[in-house]
C-alpha cells in the first residue's frame, strides 16, 4: 500500500459534509442570535444633515440603533489603510458608519439590532436620514477631469500616481525607444468593472463571554488572523481574548480578503456592548453596493517594434478607478503595471498609473487582481503588431518570448510584494506549441474558409500570461500526531472552496507516510493557528503547503529519533509506511506512530492502555537522563513556517474559437483551450476545477458582466437579474493540458493555480472576435449590442 | 406592533414538523432558521441563483420565492433528505463528489435537489437535456463542466443500481 498521495487526483474530503447539507456557513451558525441590519446611503455623494430614528423605536423587540456618534474610541476612526505605499499620497478609508459625508450608494449609515432580520429591516425602513445631495463623480474620465471632488482634500481625485521605468540597452528610455523603432502603434483600451460575487455574501457572527471577558467571532473571511488583530485593536481587547474562526465559506475570489469590513468590527462591538450574540448576513443587494468591485481601467498604449514584431519600446498610461476608498492600497494597478509584461522581453518599458477616486463602490482585488487588465493590454498589443506586419499572431508572440534558458529572468520592476519581479522558471515556447496543437491553430484558416463558405463567421484568438503567485510574507503549519495515531494538521490561512482539507492532507500523508484517512486539516481558525496572512494571490498551496511539508519533516525526524531508540536502530535506517515506523527491509522491527506519540510524551498518569506505556514505572527511558531531553519538547508535534524570498511565477496560454452571428451579433464560444503551468500539481483534479471556474469568471467578464452605474452613481444592475453572471449555458467546454516546470524556490516545487483561469480570457475573446469580424476590439466586455454598433461604425 | 403568527405544518424529509411564523416568513428562512435545516442555502433571495431549491411534493421550487404559510400541509425534501434512509449518499450526491462538481459547496444543495428531480423524470438524459436541467442554477466556482459530468455520472450510477436491484429481485423470485 502506498501512502504517496502528492500528485494524485484524490477525492475531496470536504465533500461528504457539503453534499449532505452538513456544511456550516456563516448564516448556518448562531441560531437565536440577534440580527443586525444597516441603513445604507441611497446617494452616491451627500452630506448627512439629520438622522431621525423615532419612528423605528416602536418596532417589535428592537434592541439597539447606532450611528457614528455612538462609536467609542478607535471605532470612531476611519478603517485601516491595509497596504500603505509611498505613491499612495492620498489614501482614504471609510468610517465604519458614515460620518457627515457618504461617498457611494450603499455606504453604511445606521446599524440596527433586532430579534431577527425581518424586524431589523423594518426598523431600517423607518429611520429617516436627511441628506444634502452633493455632485457625484462617476466614471474614470470624470474623475480624471477633476471638476468635482470625491474627497474635498484630494486634489484632482488622484489617490496615487506611480511611474515605473525599465530603460532598454544603453539606458534608452521607453519613449525614445518607441520613437526610434521602425514601426509604431498608438491606441486606447477600456475595461469595465466587474466583481467577485461569491454565491455566499459576507457575514459576521459574534459571541461575547462576559465571565471570561473574551470574544469569539465567526466571519466569512479570507483572513481570520488579520480580522482578529483588527478587532482586538479596534475594541481595545487583549489579543488572547479574541478568537476568529472562518467557517465554511461560500466562495471569496478576493472580496473577503479585505478587512475589517465595517460589519466585522461593529457586530462584535455590539455583541459585547449588549452582552448578546449578534449576527449579520449580507444580502445580495448589499453585496453589490457595499462590498468591492474591480477591473475598471482606461489604458493608453504606445508600442514601437521591429520587422519581426519584437517590441523595442512600450509606454503604457493607466487610469485606474479605485472607487470611493482605498483600504487595500494600490495593489490592483501595481499588479496591472508589472504583470502586463507577461512572458515577454520588452526592449524598454515605461508604465505610469493614476489611481482615481469616484463615488462608487471601492475597488479591491478580484480573482486575477489587475492581471486581466494588464494581459488585455499586452495581448491586444501583440495582435495589433501582428495585424500591422501581416504576421501570424503566435509568431509575433514567440518572437518576444523569454527563452527557457533565460531563467531566472529579471523584469527590472518592483512587484506587489515589494520585491524584484524575477521569474523563477517556465517554458513559454513549449506552452505555445502545446496550445497550438490542442486548438488546431495551424489548420484553423481552412476551418474558417469552410465556415465562411457556409455563411458563418468564426474566429480564433490567443492570449498568454504570467502570474506571480505565492507571495509572502509567510504562512505556517502545525502538525501533531496523537497517541491514537491520528494526524492533526492546522494552518492559519482560510479556505473558500479550494479543497485545502484535501490537498494539505495529501501533503501531510505523503511526508509522514500515513494513510490520508488518519489526517485531518483545520484552516482559518485562530484557536488552532494564530499566525497567518490569508488566502489570496494564488498563495495557499505554495505557502501553507510548503509550511505544512516543513512541519511534517520536523515531526518525522522526531518520530524517527524516538522510534530508533525504541527499536535500537539507526534513525537513518528507518522508514514510515502506512503509519508504522520500521527498519527498512525488516518489516518485523517496527513500531506504530501511535506508540511513538505515546513515548514522546512522558506521563505520570495513565488514562488508557496506550498511555500506560509512557508512565514513570513502565520502564521506558533511561535513569540518567531527564524524561524530556534538553532541547526537546513533549509530544509528537512540529510547527514550521515557509517564507519565500519572492513570488513564484506560474504561466499559461489560452485559445478560443468563437462564432459571431452575422445578423444578431451574438457571440458564441465554440471551443476553449487552456495550457497551464503551475509547477508540480498536488491534485490535478482540483487544479482543473480551479481552471474551469476561473475561465467561467473570465467568460463572464469578457461577454456579460459589468457594473452599470448611471451618472448619479446609482448601480442600475445590483441584482442577479440584471448583472449577468454566466449560467451553464454560457460557459464553453474547457479543454486543458498541463505543463510542469517546477519552481526552484520552494521545497515542493509548486506554483499557485487559483487565479490562472480568469486572467487572459478577455484578451483571448477579444482576439477571437476581432479575427471573426475584422474589427478592432478595444473595449471589454463586448455584448451583442456593442458588436452590432462596432459593425455600424465600420 | 406585534405581527400575527400562523401555525404551519410541513412534512420535511419524511418528518412532520411544525412552526409558528409570521405570514411574510420565507420558506427558505423557515427551513433554515425555524427548523434548523441549514443545508438549504440562500444566494440571492430573488429567485435567480437556485441555491435555495428544494423539492415541494417532489418538484423543484425556489424556497426564497415562497412563504412558509404557502407550503403549509405540503411535503418538502431538502438536501438533508436526499441520502438514503441508511445514510448512504444518493447517486446524485455520490456523483457530485466523484466528479468534483463542487468547490465551495454553497450552490450545491440547490443543484443536488434540481438534478435529483430531473433524473427521476429523465433517467437517461442527452447532453442537451442535462445542460438544460442545470442551467437555472448559478455556480460561481466550478464553471459547470464537472456539474454536467456529474449529472451523467449520477444517471449511470442510478441505472446500475436499478439493474442490480432487478437482478436481485429476479434471483429472489426464482
Ligand atoms: S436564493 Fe432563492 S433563487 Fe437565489
Ligand atoms: S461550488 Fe461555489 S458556488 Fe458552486
Amino acid at each position: 500500500m502506498t501512502t504517496r498521495l502528492f500528485g494524485e487526483p484524490v477525492q475531496r474530503r470536504e465533500d461528504a459534509r457539503l453534499v449532505t447539507g452538513g456544511g456550516r456557513y456563516l448564516d448556518d451558525l448562531g441560531a437565536g442570535a440577534l440580527a443586525a441590519a444597516f441603513v445604507r446611503s441611497p446617494h452616491a455623494h451627500a452630506r448627512i444633515l439629520d438622522i431621525d430614528v423615532s419612528a423605528a423605536l416602536d418596532v417589535e423587540g428592537l434592541v439597539a440603533i447606532y450611528t457614528w456618534e455612538d462609536l467609542p474610541g478607535a471605532l470612531a476612526e476611519p478603517l485601516p489603510l491595509l497596504i500603505p505605499h509611498p505613491a499612495l499620497t492620498h489614501g482614504r478609508t471609510a468610517y465604519p458608519l458614515a460620518k457627515e459625508i457618504v461617498r457611494h450608494v450603499g455606504e453604511p449609515v445606521v446599524m440596527v439590532v433586532a430579534p431577527d432580520r425581518y424586524l431589523a429591516e423594518d426598523a431600517c425602513a423607518l429611520i429617516r436620514v436627511d441628506y444634502e445631495i452633493l455632485k457625484p463623480v462617476v466614471g474614470i474620465e470624470e474623475a480624471a477631469g477633476g471638476a468635482h471632488l470625491v474627497h474635498e482634500d484630494v486634489p484632482g481625485n488622484v489617490g496615487a500616481h506611480l511611474v515605473q521605468e525599465v530603460p532598454g540597452h544603453g539606458g534608452v528610455p521607453a519613449r525614445e525607444a518607441v520613437d526610434a523603432a521602425p514601426h509604431r502603434l498608438e491606441f486606447r483600451l477600456d475595461i469595465e468593472r466587474s466583481a467577485c460575487t461569491p454565491l455566499e455574501g459576507k457575514g459576521v457572527y459574534a459571541r461575547w463571554d462576559a465571565d471570561d471577558g473574551s470574544l469569539r467571532i465567526y466571519s466569512s473571511t479570507q483572513t481570520s488572523t488579520s480580522v482578529r488583530m483588527a478587532i482586538a485593536a479596534k475594541l481595545g481587547l487583549p489579543l488572547p481574548k479574541v478568537e476568529v474562526v472562518a467557517p465554511d465559506v461560500g466562495g471569496g475570489f478576493g472580496v473577503k480578503i479585505v478587512h475589517p469590513w465595517p460589519e466585522e468590527i461593529l457586530v462584535p462591538w455590539a455583541a459585547r456592548l449588549l452582552n448578546r450574540e449578534v449576527k449579520w448576513t449580507e444580502d445580495r443587494r448589499e453585496h453589490f453596493v457595499s462590498s468591492s468591485h474591480e477591473r475598471g481601467q482606461v489604458q493608453r498604449v504606445r508600442a514601437g517594434f521591429d520587422d519581426d514584431g519584437r517590441v523595442l519600446g512600450l509606454e503604457v498610461e493607466i487610469l485606474h478607478d479605485h472607487g470611493a476608498y482605498t483600504p487595500y492600497g494600490i495593489i490592483v494597478p501595481i499588479i496591472t503595471s508589472t504583470q502586463l509584461l507577461g512572458p515577454y522581453k520588452v526592449g524598454a518599458y515605461r508604465v505610469e498609473f493614476s489611481s482615481l477616486y469616484t463615488n462608487t463602490v471601492q475597488v479591491t482585488p478580484y480573482r486575477g487582481a489587475g492581471r486581466p487588465q494588464g494581459v488585455f493590454c499586452m495581448e491586444r498589443t501583440m495582435d495589433k503588431i501582428a495585424a500591422y506586419l501581416g504576421k501570424d499572431r503566435t509568431e509575433v508572440r514567440a518572437a518576444n518570448f523569454i527563452q527557457p534558458g533565460e531563467f531566472p529572468y529579471d523584469q527590472g520592476l518592483m512587484f506587489q510584494d515589494g520585491r524584484p519581479l524575477i521569474y523563477d522558471s517556465g517554458d513559454y515556447p513549449e506552452a505555445l506549441r502545446m496550445l497550438k496543437e490542442l486548438i488546431g491553430w495551424d489548420s484553423f484558416a481552412e476551418d474558417k474558409a469552410r465556415a465562411a463558405a457556409e455563411g458563418r463567421r468564426i474566429g480564433i484568438g490567443v492570449g498568454c500570461y504570467v502570474e506571480g503567485t505565492g507571495v509572502g510574507p509567510y504562512e505556517g503549519g502545525h502538525v501533531q500526531i496523537t497517541s491514537d495515531g491520528r494526524v492533526h494538521v492546522s494552518t492559519g490561512l482560510t479556505s473558500q472552496g479550494q479543497g485545502h482539507e484535501t490537498v494539505f492532507a495529501q501533503i501531510a500523508a505523503t511526508e509522514l507516510g500515513v494513510p490520508i484517512e488518519k489526517v485531518s486539516v483545520v484552516t482559518g481558525d485562530t484557536r488552532r493557528f494564530g499566525y497567518a496572512v490569508g488566502t489570496f494571490a494564488s498563495r495557499a498551496a505554495v505557502m501553507s503547503g510548503n509550511a505544512i511539508a516543513l512541519a511534517c519533516r520536523k515531526v518525522r525526524e522526531k518520530a524517527l529519533r524516538i522510534a530508533a531508540e525504541a527499536l535500537e536502530a539507526d534513525p537513518r535506517d528507518l522508514e514510515i509506511t502506512d503509519g508504522t515506523v520500521h527498519v527498512a527491509g525488516v518489516p518485523s522491527a517496527s513500531i506504530p506512530l501511535a506508540t511513538v506519540a505515546v513515548l514522546s510524551n512522558p506521563l505520570r498518569y495513565a488514562f488508557d492502555e496506550e498511555a500506560r506505556r509512557a508512565t514513570q514505572f513502565a520502564g521506558a527511558g533511561s535513569d540518567d537522563r531527564p524524561p524530556v531531553a534538553e532541547g526537546e519538547e513533549p509530544g509528537l508535534e512540529g510547527r514550521d513556517y515557509y517564507s519565500p524570498v519572492r513570488s513564484t511565477f506560474a504561466a499559461g496560454m489560452h485559445a478560443a474559437i468563437v462564432e459571431t452571428d452575422p445578423d444578431t451579433a451574438e457571440i458564441r464560444i465554440l471551443r476553449y483551450a487552456v495550457v497551464h503551468d503551475c509547477g508540480k500539481l498536488i491534485n490535478p483534479m482540483i487544479v482543473e476545477g480551479q481552471i474551469h471556474g476561473g475561465v467561467a469568471q473570465g467568460v463572464g467578464g469578457a461577454l456579460y458582466e459589468k457594473m452599470a452605474y448611471d451618472e448619479h452613481g446609482q448601480l442600475l444592475n445590483a441584482s442577479f437579474m440584471d448583472f449577468l453572471m454566466p449560467y451553464a449555458t454560457e460557459v464553453p467546454h474547457i479543454e486543458t493540458a498541463h505543463l510542469e516546470t517546477p519552481s526552484p524556490l520552494n521545497p515542493l516545487g509548486i506554483k499557485g493555480a487559483g487565479e490562472a483561469g480568469v486572467i487572459p480570457v478577455s484578451a483571448v475573446i477579444a482576439s477571437a472576435v476581432e479575427d471573426a469580424e475584422g474589427i478592432a476590439i478595444d473595449r471589454m466586455p463586448i455584448s451583442p449590442s456593442d458588436l452590432h454598433h462596432l459593425r455600424l461604425e465600420r | 406592533m406585534n405581527e400575527t403568527r400562523h401555525r404551519v405544518t410541513l412534512k420535511v424529509n419524511g418528518v412532520v414538523r411544525e412552526a409558528t411564523v409570521p405570514g411574510r416568513r420565507l420558506l427558505s428562512d423557515c427551513l433554515r432558521h425555524d427548523l434548523g435545516l441549514t443545508g438549504t442555502h440562500v444566494g440571492c433571495e430573488h429567485g435567480v441563483c437556485g441555491a435555495c431549491t428544494v423539492l415541494l411534493d417532489g418538484e423543484p421550487v425556489r424556497s426564497c420565492l415562497m412563504f412558509a404559510v404557502t407550503a403549509d400541509g405540503h411535503e418538502i425534501t431538502t438536501v438533508e433528505g436526499l441520502a438514503r434512509g441508511d445514510g448512504e449518499p444518493s447517486p446524485v450526491q455520490r456523483a457530485f463528489s466523484e466528479c468534483h462538481a463542487l468547490q465551495c459547496g454553497f450552490c450545491t444543495p440547490g443543484f443536488l435537489c434540481a438534478v435529483t428531480a430531473f433524473l427521476r423524470d429523465n433517467p437517461a438524459p442527452s447532453e442537451e437535456e442535462a445542460l438544460e436541467a442545470v442551467s437555472g442554477n448559478l455556480c460561481r466556482c466550478t464553471g459547470y463542466q464537472n456539474i454536467l459530468k456529474a449529472v451523467h455520472r449520477a444517471a449511470e450510477i442510478q441505472a446500475s443500481e436499478i439493474q442490480a436491484a432487478e437482478i436481485q429481485a429476479e434471483e429472489g423470485g426464482a
